[in-house]
Protein backbone atom coordinates (compact mmCIF):
# COMPACT_ATOMS: atom_id res chain seq x y z
CA UNK A 1 0.00 0.00 0.00
CA UNK A 2 1.27 3.44 -0.89
CA UNK A 3 0.04 5.35 2.12
CA UNK A 4 1.91 8.69 2.14
CA UNK A 5 4.14 8.87 5.27
CA UNK A 6 3.34 12.56 5.91
CA UNK A 7 -0.36 11.84 6.52
CA UNK A 8 -2.14 10.44 9.59
CA UNK A 9 -4.86 7.82 9.39
CA UNK A 10 -8.02 6.69 11.15
CA UNK A 11 -8.82 2.99 11.63
CA UNK A 12 -11.91 3.60 9.44
CA UNK A 13 -9.71 4.52 6.45
CA UNK A 14 -9.83 8.32 6.42
CA UNK A 15 -6.58 10.29 6.08
CA UNK A 16 -5.75 13.66 7.65
CA UNK A 17 -3.12 16.20 6.64
CA UNK A 18 -2.17 18.97 9.05
CA UNK A 19 -1.20 22.43 7.78
CA UNK A 20 -1.07 25.01 10.60
CA UNK A 21 -4.39 24.45 12.37
CA UNK A 22 -6.18 23.31 9.20
CA UNK A 23 -6.70 19.61 8.58
CA UNK A 24 -7.48 18.31 5.09
CA UNK A 25 -9.44 15.03 5.12
CA UNK A 26 -10.09 12.35 2.52
CA UNK A 27 -10.33 8.58 2.25
CA UNK A 28 -7.44 6.23 1.60
CA UNK A 29 -6.65 4.35 -1.61
CA UNK A 30 -7.53 1.18 0.28
CA UNK A 31 -10.99 2.56 1.12
CA UNK A 32 -11.57 3.49 -2.52
CA UNK A 33 -10.48 0.03 -3.63
CA UNK A 34 -12.92 -1.56 -1.19
CA UNK A 35 -15.78 0.72 -2.25
CA UNK A 36 -14.98 0.61 -5.96
CA UNK A 37 -16.30 3.42 -8.10
CA UNK A 38 -17.99 5.93 -5.81
CA UNK A 39 -21.43 6.96 -7.12
CA UNK A 40 -22.58 9.43 -4.48
CA UNK A 41 -21.02 11.63 -1.83
CA UNK A 42 -22.66 13.69 0.89
CA UNK A 43 -20.53 16.23 2.77
CA UNK A 44 -21.43 18.56 5.65
CA UNK A 45 -22.03 22.28 5.14
CA UNK A 46 -19.25 24.77 5.82
CA UNK A 47 -19.47 25.82 9.48
CA UNK A 48 -20.57 22.40 10.73
CA UNK A 49 -18.84 21.24 13.93
CA UNK A 50 -17.37 17.73 13.69
CA UNK A 51 -16.40 15.26 16.38
CA UNK A 52 -13.51 12.84 16.03
CA UNK A 53 -14.77 9.33 15.28
CA UNK A 54 -18.31 10.51 14.42
CA UNK A 55 -19.87 10.42 10.96
CA UNK A 56 -19.63 13.62 8.91
CA UNK A 57 -20.76 12.33 5.53
CA UNK A 58 -21.77 9.40 3.37
CA UNK A 59 -20.11 7.75 0.41
CA UNK A 60 -21.89 5.25 -1.80
CA UNK A 61 -20.80 2.88 -4.52
CA UNK A 62 -22.85 0.54 -6.68
CA UNK A 63 -22.74 -2.08 -3.94
CA UNK A 64 -22.49 -0.28 -0.62
CA UNK A 65 -23.20 2.76 1.52
CA UNK A 66 -20.57 3.82 4.07
CA UNK A 67 -20.23 6.55 6.68
CA UNK A 68 -17.31 8.96 6.51
CA UNK A 69 -15.91 9.55 10.00
CA UNK A 70 -14.17 12.72 11.08
CA UNK A 71 -10.60 12.03 12.18
CA UNK A 72 -10.53 15.15 14.39
CA UNK A 73 -12.60 17.64 16.42
CA UNK A 74 -13.13 20.88 14.55
CA UNK A 75 -15.24 22.93 12.15
CA UNK A 76 -15.68 22.53 8.40
CA UNK A 77 -14.19 25.54 6.62
CA UNK A 78 -14.17 24.25 3.04
CA UNK A 79 -15.56 21.38 0.96
CA UNK A 80 -14.22 19.97 -2.28
CA UNK A 81 -17.10 21.29 -4.37
CA UNK A 82 -16.00 19.50 -7.56
CA UNK A 83 -16.99 16.24 -5.85
CA UNK A 84 -20.52 17.53 -5.34
CA UNK A 85 -23.35 18.28 -7.70
CA UNK A 86 -24.11 21.94 -8.22
CA UNK A 87 -27.73 22.17 -9.32
CA UNK A 88 -27.61 25.95 -9.80
CA UNK A 89 -24.64 25.71 -12.15
CA UNK A 90 -25.93 22.44 -13.65
CA UNK A 91 -22.60 20.83 -12.86
CA UNK A 92 -22.67 17.14 -11.96
CA UNK A 93 -20.51 15.61 -9.27
CA UNK A 94 -17.08 14.39 -10.38
CA UNK A 95 -16.27 11.48 -8.10
CA UNK A 96 -13.59 10.18 -10.46
CA UNK A 97 -11.17 12.41 -8.51
CA UNK A 98 -11.75 10.28 -5.40
CA UNK A 99 -11.22 7.18 -7.48
CA UNK A 100 -8.12 8.39 -9.34
CA UNK A 101 -6.34 10.56 -6.77
CA UNK A 102 -7.69 9.76 -3.28
CA UNK A 103 -4.72 11.36 -1.44
CA UNK A 104 -4.67 14.48 -3.63
CA UNK A 105 -7.42 15.96 -5.81
CA UNK A 106 -9.92 13.62 -4.16
CA UNK A 107 -9.76 15.42 -0.78
CA UNK A 108 -13.18 15.98 0.79
CA UNK A 109 -13.20 18.62 3.53
CA UNK A 110 -10.90 21.07 5.28
CA UNK A 111 -11.41 21.30 9.01
CA UNK A 112 -10.21 24.01 11.39
CA UNK A 113 -9.02 22.16 14.48
CA UNK A 114 -10.97 22.83 17.68
CA UNK A 115 -8.93 24.57 20.41
CA UNK A 116 -6.55 22.03 21.93
CA UNK A 117 -7.38 19.33 19.34
CA UNK A 118 -4.50 17.38 17.81
CA UNK A 119 -3.86 14.52 15.41
CA UNK A 120 -1.91 12.58 18.02
CA UNK A 121 -4.58 9.87 18.41
CA UNK A 122 -4.44 9.02 14.69
CA UNK A 123 -2.35 6.24 13.16
CA UNK A 124 0.94 6.88 11.42
CA UNK A 125 1.36 5.51 7.91
CA UNK A 126 3.39 2.60 9.34
CA UNK A 127 0.66 1.82 11.89
CA UNK A 128 -2.05 2.04 9.23
CA UNK A 129 -0.04 -0.26 6.93
CA UNK A 130 0.19 -2.68 9.85
CA UNK A 131 -3.60 -2.51 10.40
CA UNK A 132 -4.26 -3.32 6.73
CA UNK A 133 -1.76 -6.18 6.90
CA UNK A 134 -3.37 -7.60 10.04
CA UNK A 135 -6.77 -7.49 8.31
CA UNK A 136 -5.25 -9.64 5.61
CA UNK A 137 -5.00 -7.02 2.84
CA UNK B 1 -17.64 -25.72 7.10
CA UNK B 2 -15.62 -24.21 4.31
CA UNK B 3 -17.23 -22.93 1.14
CA UNK B 4 -17.36 -24.88 -2.10
CA UNK B 5 -15.15 -23.82 -5.00
CA UNK B 6 -15.95 -23.96 -8.70
CA UNK B 7 -13.40 -25.39 -11.19
CA UNK B 8 -12.66 -21.75 -12.11
CA UNK B 9 -11.80 -20.65 -8.55
CA UNK B 10 -8.06 -20.45 -9.18
CA UNK B 11 -8.58 -18.48 -12.38
CA UNK B 12 -10.67 -15.93 -10.46
CA UNK B 13 -8.03 -15.58 -7.74
CA UNK B 14 -5.21 -15.33 -10.30
CA UNK B 15 -7.10 -12.57 -12.09
CA UNK B 16 -7.53 -10.45 -8.96
CA UNK B 17 -11.23 -11.10 -8.49
CA UNK B 18 -12.62 -10.09 -5.15
CA UNK B 19 -14.05 -13.31 -3.75
CA UNK B 20 -17.11 -13.42 -1.51
CA UNK B 21 -19.14 -16.21 0.07
CA UNK B 22 -22.43 -16.71 -1.80
CA UNK B 23 -24.89 -19.56 -1.30
CA UNK B 24 -22.21 -21.79 0.22
CA UNK B 25 -19.63 -21.05 -2.50
CA UNK B 26 -16.63 -18.74 -2.83
CA UNK B 27 -17.56 -16.64 -5.86
CA UNK B 28 -16.08 -13.60 -7.63
CA UNK B 29 -18.06 -10.44 -6.94
CA UNK B 30 -15.98 -8.35 -9.35
CA UNK B 31 -12.74 -8.18 -11.31
CA UNK B 32 -12.07 -4.74 -12.85
CA UNK B 33 -15.19 -3.10 -11.43
CA UNK B 34 -18.95 -3.54 -11.45
CA UNK B 35 -19.66 -0.57 -13.73
CA UNK B 36 -17.21 -1.64 -16.44
CA UNK B 37 -18.44 -5.25 -16.27
CA UNK B 38 -22.09 -4.18 -16.40
CA UNK B 39 -21.45 -2.02 -19.46
CA UNK B 40 -19.49 -4.81 -21.17
CA UNK B 41 -22.59 -7.03 -21.01
CA UNK B 42 -24.89 -4.31 -22.36
CA UNK B 43 -22.59 -3.34 -25.24
CA UNK B 44 -20.37 -6.38 -25.92
CA UNK B 45 -20.10 -9.71 -24.15
CA UNK B 46 -19.59 -10.62 -20.50
CA UNK B 47 -18.58 -13.98 -19.08
CA UNK B 48 -19.91 -15.33 -15.79
CA UNK B 49 -18.97 -18.37 -13.72
CA UNK B 50 -22.38 -19.58 -12.54
CA UNK B 51 -21.24 -23.03 -11.49
CA UNK B 52 -22.72 -22.41 -8.04
CA UNK B 53 -26.22 -22.83 -9.50
CA UNK B 54 -27.38 -26.38 -8.75
CA UNK B 55 -27.96 -28.73 -11.69
CA UNK B 56 -30.15 -31.74 -11.03
CA UNK B 57 -31.27 -34.35 -13.55
CA UNK B 58 -34.59 -36.15 -13.20
CA UNK B 59 -35.28 -39.25 -15.27
CA UNK B 60 -37.46 -42.34 -15.27
CA UNK B 61 -41.02 -43.18 -16.33
CA UNK B 62 -42.65 -40.95 -13.69
CA UNK B 63 -40.39 -37.90 -14.16
CA UNK B 64 -43.00 -35.87 -16.05
CA UNK B 65 -45.76 -36.54 -13.50
CA UNK B 66 -43.34 -35.85 -10.64
CA UNK B 67 -42.30 -32.42 -11.99
CA UNK B 68 -45.83 -31.53 -13.07
CA UNK B 69 -46.94 -32.06 -9.46
CA UNK B 70 -44.37 -29.57 -8.12
CA UNK B 71 -43.69 -26.96 -10.84
CA UNK B 72 -46.14 -24.03 -11.15
CA UNK B 73 -45.65 -23.76 -14.91
CA UNK B 74 -46.69 -26.42 -17.40
CA UNK B 75 -44.23 -29.24 -18.06
CA UNK B 76 -46.39 -31.42 -20.32
CA UNK B 77 -46.75 -28.64 -22.91
CA UNK B 78 -42.97 -28.23 -23.22
CA UNK B 79 -41.30 -29.39 -26.40
CA UNK B 80 -38.12 -31.44 -26.37
CA UNK B 81 -35.07 -29.17 -25.82
CA UNK B 82 -37.26 -26.40 -24.44
CA UNK B 83 -36.38 -24.54 -21.24
CA UNK B 84 -39.09 -23.08 -19.00
CA UNK B 85 -39.05 -20.77 -15.98
CA UNK B 86 -41.37 -21.37 -13.05
CA UNK B 87 -41.64 -21.77 -9.32
CA UNK B 88 -41.69 -24.49 -6.73
CA UNK B 89 -44.21 -23.57 -4.03
CA UNK B 90 -45.18 -24.94 -0.64
CA UNK B 91 -48.79 -25.89 0.23
CA UNK B 92 -49.58 -22.25 1.15
CA UNK B 93 -48.32 -21.00 -2.21
CA UNK B 94 -45.10 -19.54 -0.73
CA UNK B 95 -42.12 -19.72 -3.09
CA UNK B 96 -39.54 -22.41 -2.26
CA UNK B 97 -37.41 -21.52 -5.27
CA UNK B 98 -37.53 -20.17 -8.80
CA UNK B 99 -36.07 -22.68 -11.24
CA UNK B 100 -35.49 -23.55 -14.88
CA UNK B 101 -36.75 -26.88 -16.23
CA UNK B 102 -35.07 -28.35 -19.34
CA UNK B 103 -37.00 -31.02 -21.22
CA UNK B 104 -34.97 -33.67 -23.05
CA UNK B 105 -36.16 -36.61 -25.15
CA UNK B 106 -34.92 -38.88 -22.32
CA UNK B 107 -35.85 -36.87 -19.22
CA UNK B 108 -35.45 -33.51 -17.51
CA UNK B 109 -32.86 -31.26 -15.92
CA UNK B 110 -33.57 -28.47 -13.49
CA UNK B 111 -31.37 -25.55 -12.46
CA UNK B 112 -32.05 -24.25 -8.95
CA UNK B 113 -30.50 -21.50 -6.85
CA UNK B 114 -27.27 -22.35 -4.99
CA UNK B 115 -28.71 -21.25 -1.66
CA UNK B 116 -31.71 -23.57 -2.11
CA UNK B 117 -29.87 -26.64 -3.38
CA UNK B 118 -30.19 -28.79 -0.25
CA UNK B 119 -33.73 -27.62 0.49
CA UNK B 120 -34.93 -28.50 -3.02
CA UNK B 121 -33.12 -31.86 -3.04
CA UNK B 122 -34.88 -32.67 0.25
CA UNK B 123 -38.21 -31.46 -1.23
CA UNK B 124 -37.70 -33.74 -4.23
CA UNK B 125 -36.82 -36.71 -1.96
CA UNK B 126 -39.99 -36.13 0.06
CA UNK B 127 -42.23 -36.07 -3.03
CA UNK B 128 -40.63 -38.88 -5.02
CA UNK B 129 -42.01 -41.54 -2.70
CA UNK B 130 -43.83 -44.21 -4.71
CA UNK B 131 -42.63 -42.77 -8.03
CA UNK B 132 -40.35 -44.50 -10.48
CA UNK B 133 -37.78 -41.76 -11.00
CA UNK B 134 -34.09 -41.18 -10.68
CA UNK B 135 -32.76 -37.91 -9.29
CA UNK B 136 -29.06 -37.08 -9.70
CA UNK B 137 -27.36 -33.95 -8.43
CA UNK B 138 -24.89 -33.08 -11.22
CA UNK B 139 -23.59 -29.89 -9.61
CA UNK B 140 -20.26 -31.13 -8.25
CA UNK B 141 -18.88 -32.62 -11.45
CA UNK B 142 -20.11 -29.98 -13.89
CA UNK B 143 -19.51 -26.27 -14.36
CA UNK B 144 -21.88 -23.65 -15.75
CA UNK B 145 -20.68 -20.63 -17.68
CA UNK B 146 -22.83 -17.80 -19.02
CA UNK B 147 -21.85 -15.66 -22.00
CA UNK B 148 -24.15 -12.64 -22.15
CA UNK B 149 -24.47 -9.58 -24.33
CA UNK B 150 -25.13 -8.52 -27.93
CA UNK B 151 -21.79 -9.95 -29.08
CA UNK B 152 -22.31 -13.40 -27.53
CA UNK B 153 -23.64 -14.87 -30.80
CA UNK B 154 -20.37 -13.85 -32.46
CA UNK B 155 -18.35 -15.38 -29.63
CA UNK B 156 -19.97 -18.82 -29.70
CA UNK B 157 -19.39 -19.23 -33.45
CA UNK B 158 -17.53 -22.43 -34.24
CA UNK B 159 -16.94 -23.30 -30.60
CA UNK B 160 -19.28 -26.29 -30.50
CA UNK B 161 -20.01 -29.14 -32.92
CA UNK B 162 -23.49 -27.72 -33.53
CA UNK B 163 -24.42 -24.20 -34.52
CA UNK B 164 -25.79 -23.00 -31.18
CA UNK B 165 -26.57 -19.55 -32.61
CA UNK B 166 -29.61 -21.21 -34.23
CA UNK B 167 -31.09 -21.90 -30.78
CA UNK B 168 -34.33 -20.06 -30.12
CA UNK B 169 -34.74 -18.11 -26.89
CA UNK B 170 -35.29 -20.54 -23.99
CA UNK B 171 -34.21 -23.60 -25.95
CA UNK B 172 -31.20 -25.82 -25.26
CA UNK B 173 -29.20 -28.48 -27.09
CA UNK B 174 -26.77 -31.18 -26.12
CA UNK B 175 -23.64 -30.72 -28.22
CA UNK B 176 -19.88 -31.33 -28.11
CA UNK B 177 -17.01 -29.11 -27.04
CA UNK B 178 -13.63 -30.67 -27.94
CA UNK B 179 -15.43 -34.01 -28.27
CA UNK B 180 -16.82 -33.61 -24.75
CA UNK B 181 -20.53 -33.64 -24.11
CA UNK B 182 -21.98 -30.35 -22.98
CA UNK B 183 -25.30 -28.51 -22.97
CA UNK B 184 -25.79 -25.04 -24.42
CA UNK B 185 -28.98 -23.04 -23.81
CA UNK B 186 -30.16 -19.64 -25.01
CA UNK B 187 -30.90 -18.37 -21.53
CA UNK B 188 -29.56 -15.85 -19.05
CA UNK B 189 -30.09 -13.54 -16.13
CA UNK B 190 -28.97 -10.18 -17.50
CA UNK B 191 -31.68 -8.93 -19.82
CA UNK B 192 -29.40 -9.50 -22.83
CA UNK B 193 -29.20 -12.16 -25.49
CA UNK B 194 -26.78 -14.90 -24.55
CA UNK B 195 -26.00 -18.52 -23.80
CA UNK B 196 -25.39 -20.71 -20.80
CA UNK B 197 -23.02 -23.66 -21.12
CA UNK B 198 -22.97 -26.72 -18.86
CA UNK B 199 -19.73 -28.67 -19.24
CA UNK B 200 -17.77 -31.22 -17.21
CA UNK B 201 -15.36 -29.79 -14.61
CA UNK B 202 -12.33 -30.91 -16.62
CA UNK B 203 -13.25 -28.71 -19.57
CA UNK B 204 -14.56 -25.65 -17.70
CA UNK B 205 -11.28 -23.73 -17.80
CA UNK B 206 -10.81 -24.47 -21.50
CA UNK B 207 -14.28 -23.12 -22.39
CA UNK B 208 -13.72 -20.10 -20.14
CA UNK B 209 -10.29 -19.30 -21.64
CA UNK B 210 -11.65 -19.65 -25.15
CA UNK B 211 -14.33 -17.02 -24.47
CA UNK B 212 -11.76 -14.72 -22.85
CA UNK B 213 -9.49 -15.14 -25.89
CA UNK B 214 -12.41 -14.13 -28.09
CA UNK B 215 -12.84 -10.91 -26.14
CA UNK B 216 -15.44 -11.67 -23.47
CA UNK B 217 -15.08 -9.58 -20.31
CA UNK B 218 -15.07 -11.60 -17.06
CA UNK B 219 -17.93 -10.42 -14.83
CA UNK B 220 -18.69 -11.10 -11.18
CA UNK B 221 -21.83 -11.46 -9.12
CA UNK B 222 -21.88 -7.69 -8.55
CA UNK B 223 -22.58 -6.94 -12.21
CA UNK B 224 -24.90 -9.95 -12.40
CA UNK B 225 -26.94 -8.32 -9.64
CA UNK B 226 -27.15 -4.84 -11.19
CA UNK B 227 -27.92 -6.37 -14.61
CA UNK B 228 -30.76 -8.53 -13.30
CA UNK B 229 -32.08 -5.58 -11.28
CA UNK B 230 -32.30 -3.40 -14.43
CA UNK B 231 -34.03 -6.30 -16.19
CA UNK B 232 -36.37 -6.59 -13.14
CA UNK B 233 -35.62 -10.26 -12.65
CA UNK B 234 -36.39 -11.36 -9.10
CA UNK B 235 -33.63 -12.83 -6.91
CA UNK B 236 -34.42 -15.51 -4.37
CA UNK B 237 -33.92 -14.26 -0.81
CA UNK B 238 -34.73 -10.70 -1.93
CA UNK B 239 -37.87 -10.55 -4.08
CA UNK B 240 -38.79 -14.20 -3.45
CA UNK B 241 -39.13 -16.25 -0.28
CA UNK B 242 -41.49 -18.72 1.38
CA UNK B 243 -43.77 -15.93 2.67
CA UNK B 244 -44.30 -14.51 -0.82
CA UNK B 245 -46.49 -16.12 -3.50
CA UNK B 246 -45.89 -15.88 -7.27
CA UNK B 247 -48.95 -13.69 -7.84
CA UNK B 248 -47.62 -10.99 -5.50
CA UNK B 249 -44.23 -11.29 -7.15
CA UNK B 250 -45.71 -10.49 -10.56
CA UNK B 251 -44.97 -14.05 -11.74
CA UNK B 252 -48.58 -15.07 -12.33
CA UNK B 253 -47.62 -15.75 -15.97
CA UNK B 254 -45.52 -18.69 -14.72
CA UNK B 255 -48.42 -20.23 -12.78
CA UNK B 256 -50.80 -22.44 -14.77
CA UNK B 257 -53.78 -23.07 -12.53
CA UNK B 258 -55.59 -24.96 -15.29
CA UNK B 259 -52.85 -27.53 -15.96
CA UNK B 260 -53.94 -29.94 -13.21
CA UNK B 261 -53.00 -30.18 -9.56
CA UNK B 262 -49.60 -29.18 -8.18
CA UNK B 263 -48.40 -28.28 -4.70
CA UNK B 264 -49.60 -24.79 -3.84
CA UNK B 265 -52.27 -24.70 -6.54
CA UNK B 266 -55.28 -24.53 -4.17
CA UNK B 267 -53.69 -21.72 -2.16
CA UNK B 268 -52.77 -19.78 -5.31
CA UNK B 269 -56.24 -20.22 -6.81
CA UNK B 270 -57.68 -18.70 -3.63
CA UNK B 271 -55.00 -15.98 -3.27
CA UNK B 272 -56.54 -12.65 -2.37
CA UNK B 273 -55.37 -9.37 -3.82
CA UNK B 274 -54.65 -7.64 -0.53
CA UNK B 275 -51.03 -8.75 -0.10
CA UNK B 276 -48.13 -6.43 -0.97
CA UNK B 277 -47.02 -6.60 -4.61
CA UNK B 278 -43.67 -6.23 -6.34
CA UNK B 279 -43.12 -2.90 -8.07
CA UNK B 280 -40.29 -0.92 -9.61
CA UNK B 281 -39.20 2.40 -8.16
CA UNK B 282 -37.09 5.20 -9.51
CA UNK B 283 -35.34 7.17 -6.79
CA UNK B 284 -34.63 10.87 -7.25
CA UNK B 285 -30.91 11.70 -7.20
CA UNK B 286 -27.94 9.40 -7.11
CA UNK B 287 -28.37 7.79 -3.71
CA UNK B 288 -29.22 4.11 -3.58
CA UNK B 289 -32.21 2.84 -1.62
CA UNK B 290 -30.90 -0.47 -0.29
CA UNK B 291 -32.73 -3.62 0.69
CA UNK B 292 -34.72 -3.17 3.90
CA UNK B 293 -35.35 0.57 3.49
CA UNK B 294 -38.88 1.50 4.56
CA UNK B 295 -41.35 3.21 2.20
CA UNK B 296 -43.99 5.73 3.25
CA UNK B 297 -47.09 6.87 1.36
CA UNK B 298 -48.28 10.46 0.89
CA UNK B 299 -49.97 10.33 4.33
CA UNK B 300 -46.72 9.18 5.94
CA UNK B 301 -48.17 5.71 6.51
CA UNK B 302 -46.05 2.57 6.00
CA UNK B 303 -46.26 1.62 2.31
CA UNK B 304 -43.79 -1.27 2.10
CA UNK B 305 -40.13 -2.21 1.95
CA UNK B 306 -37.31 -2.16 -0.64
CA UNK B 307 -36.08 -5.66 -1.57
CA UNK B 308 -33.24 -4.71 -3.98
CA UNK B 309 -31.86 -1.30 -4.79
CA UNK B 310 -28.79 0.15 -6.40
CA UNK B 311 -27.45 2.97 -8.43
CA UNK B 312 -27.51 1.44 -11.89
CA UNK B 313 -24.56 2.16 -14.17
CA UNK B 314 -26.23 1.72 -17.55
CA UNK B 315 -29.41 3.68 -16.84
CA UNK B 316 -27.41 6.16 -14.74
CA UNK B 317 -30.27 6.13 -12.25
CA UNK B 318 -31.00 4.94 -8.76
CA UNK B 319 -33.58 2.15 -9.07
CA UNK B 320 -35.15 -0.36 -6.73
CA UNK B 321 -37.67 -3.14 -6.47
CA UNK B 322 -40.04 -3.16 -3.51
CA UNK B 323 -43.14 -4.80 -2.12
CA UNK B 324 -45.85 -2.23 -1.45
CA UNK B 325 -49.57 -2.16 -0.62
CA UNK B 326 -51.46 -3.01 -3.82
CA UNK B 327 -53.50 0.21 -3.84
CA UNK B 328 -50.21 2.15 -4.18
CA UNK B 329 -48.85 0.02 -7.01
CA UNK B 330 -50.02 2.06 -9.99
CA UNK B 331 -47.34 3.73 -12.11
CA UNK B 332 -46.68 7.30 -11.06
CA UNK B 333 -47.51 6.89 -7.36
CA UNK B 334 -45.09 9.06 -5.34
CA UNK B 335 -43.54 7.49 -2.23
CA UNK B 336 -40.91 8.46 0.32
CA UNK B 337 -37.96 6.19 1.09
CA UNK B 338 -36.29 6.38 4.46
CA UNK B 339 -32.56 5.94 3.83
CA UNK B 340 -30.56 6.02 7.04
CA UNK B 341 -32.68 8.79 8.48
CA UNK B 342 -32.95 10.98 5.39
CA UNK B 343 -35.91 10.92 3.07
CA UNK B 344 -35.64 10.39 -0.70
CA UNK B 345 -38.41 10.82 -3.26
CA UNK B 346 -39.40 7.71 -5.18
CA UNK B 347 -41.93 7.08 -7.94
CA UNK B 348 -43.52 3.80 -9.00
CA UNK B 349 -42.36 3.04 -12.56
CA UNK B 350 -43.14 0.19 -14.98
CA UNK B 351 -40.98 -2.95 -14.91
CA UNK B 352 -38.55 -3.80 -16.39
CA UNK B 353 -36.32 -0.76 -16.02
CA UNK B 354 -34.31 -1.95 -19.00
CA UNK B 355 -35.42 -3.86 -22.09
CA UNK B 356 -33.00 -4.65 -24.86
CA UNK B 357 -33.79 -3.57 -28.41
CA UNK B 358 -34.02 -6.63 -30.60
Amino acid sequence: MNNPPELRYSPTHEWAKLDGDIVTVGITAFAVEQLTEPTFLELPAVGKALTAGKAFGIIESVKSTSDLNSPVNGTVIERNETLLEDKAKRRSADLSLVNDDPFGKGWMVKIKLAPGATLDHLLTAAQYDAQLASEGH
Amino acid sequence: MSNLRTPLYQWHVDHKARMVPFGGWDMPVQYAGITAEHKAVRSGAGLFDISHMARISIGGPDALAFLEGLFTNSVASMKNDQVRYGLLCNESGGILDDILVYRWPYGFSVVVNASNRLKILAWFEKHRVGKNIEIVDQTDHTAMIAIQGPKSVELVAGLFDDDVSKLKYYYAMPTLYCRQQCVVSRTGYTGEDGFEVIVSNEYALSVWDEFIKRGAVPCGLGARDTLRLEAAMPLYGHELNEEINPIQAGLGWAVKLDKGDFIGRAALAAADATKPVRVGLEIEGKRAAREGSALLDADNQPAGTITSGSFCPWLDKSIAMAYIRPELASVGTPLDVDVRGSTLNATVVPLPFYKRTK
